[in-house]
């Protein structure tokens, strides 16, 4: 199955975006794909490369980039949510890139399922 | 709240979208960005219906003045749906009940619905999204 991910807070504070990672990493080893996590709201925050949080923590952009490495899994960060945040090319961590709500849309049009991860 | 063209993934494929708003207008972003998918959604022709829902009916209420914490008041966009071909508007009676609401209340038509019926319309959606 096709899963398509909506992540909507931002790493630390809220722990949507480790259960969303947690999730995507799931599917994936048991057989299901997950083509495209979208970013919104605070998740943005989830792909600056700037972040440098305590060694015995995780990394949880770190991780998200090594998930798109690994898998091919593409993170797509919202441009008007990333613009009012300050979330620009510039700190972006490898694997993400900055487009537009559309891709949020298309991943409820093209998948099986869209499962979102928020308060 | 721009670029409204038409908008096309190449598939041909409609289907049922629902958005749960289930958050006070202000206080959190979550009305004002949420409202932007759901324009977004209409741009890509799909079958676009909206709930509100627990502190989400406030979104309707009218009278709404935001001057004083000095946050842009985006009530009007509920008005202009009908504009974007968004005519599904969908509202809980016990969410109503709760806060002591009617439909007189609302800038808008929208249908009252029980928590059965609710469920009943969530269950024929293909995607839910909720903020």
């Amino acid at each position: 199955m096709q899963f398509g991910i909506l992540v909507n807070e931002g790493p630390y504070t809220h722990q949507a975006s480790d259960t969303a990672y947690l999730f995507a990493r799931t599917a994936i080893e048991k057989g299901h794909s997950v083509p495209r996590v979208f970013f919104y709201h605070d998740g943005v925050n989830n792909s600056t490369r700037l972040a440098t949080p305590p060694q015995d923590d995780r990394n949880v952009s770190a991780r998200w980039s090594r998930l798109a490495a690994d898998h091919g899994v593409d993170l797509v960060v919202c441009v008007a949510a990333a613009q009012r945040r300050g979330i620009n090319d510039d700190v972006l961590a490898p694997g993400f890139r900055i487009s537009g709500l559309g891709q949020l849309v298309e991943m409820g049009i093209q998948y099986d399922r869209l499962v979102t991860f928020g308060d | 709240m721009s670029d409204m063209d038409d908008m096309d993934d190449g598939s041909g494929v409609i289907k049922k979208f629902m958005f749960l708003n289930r958050k006070a207008p202000h206080g959190t972003v979550y009305a004002l960005e949420g409202l932007e998918v759901v324009l977004i959604t209409a741009a890509f022709d799909q079958d676009v219906s909206m709930v509100f829902t627990d502190d989400g009916v406030y979104q309707l209420v009218k009278g709404v003045d935001s001057k004083g914490i000095e946050i842009k008041d985006f009530s009007k966009t509920y008005r202009a749906l009908e504009g974007y071909d968004i005519e599904k508007l969908y509202v809980d009676q016990a969410s109503m009940d709760a806060r002591g609401l009617t439909e007189d209340d609302l800038i808008v038509d929208v249908t009252v619905l029980s928590v059965p019926e609710m469920a009943n319309l969530m269950a024929e959606q293909d995607v839910v999204i909720s903020f």
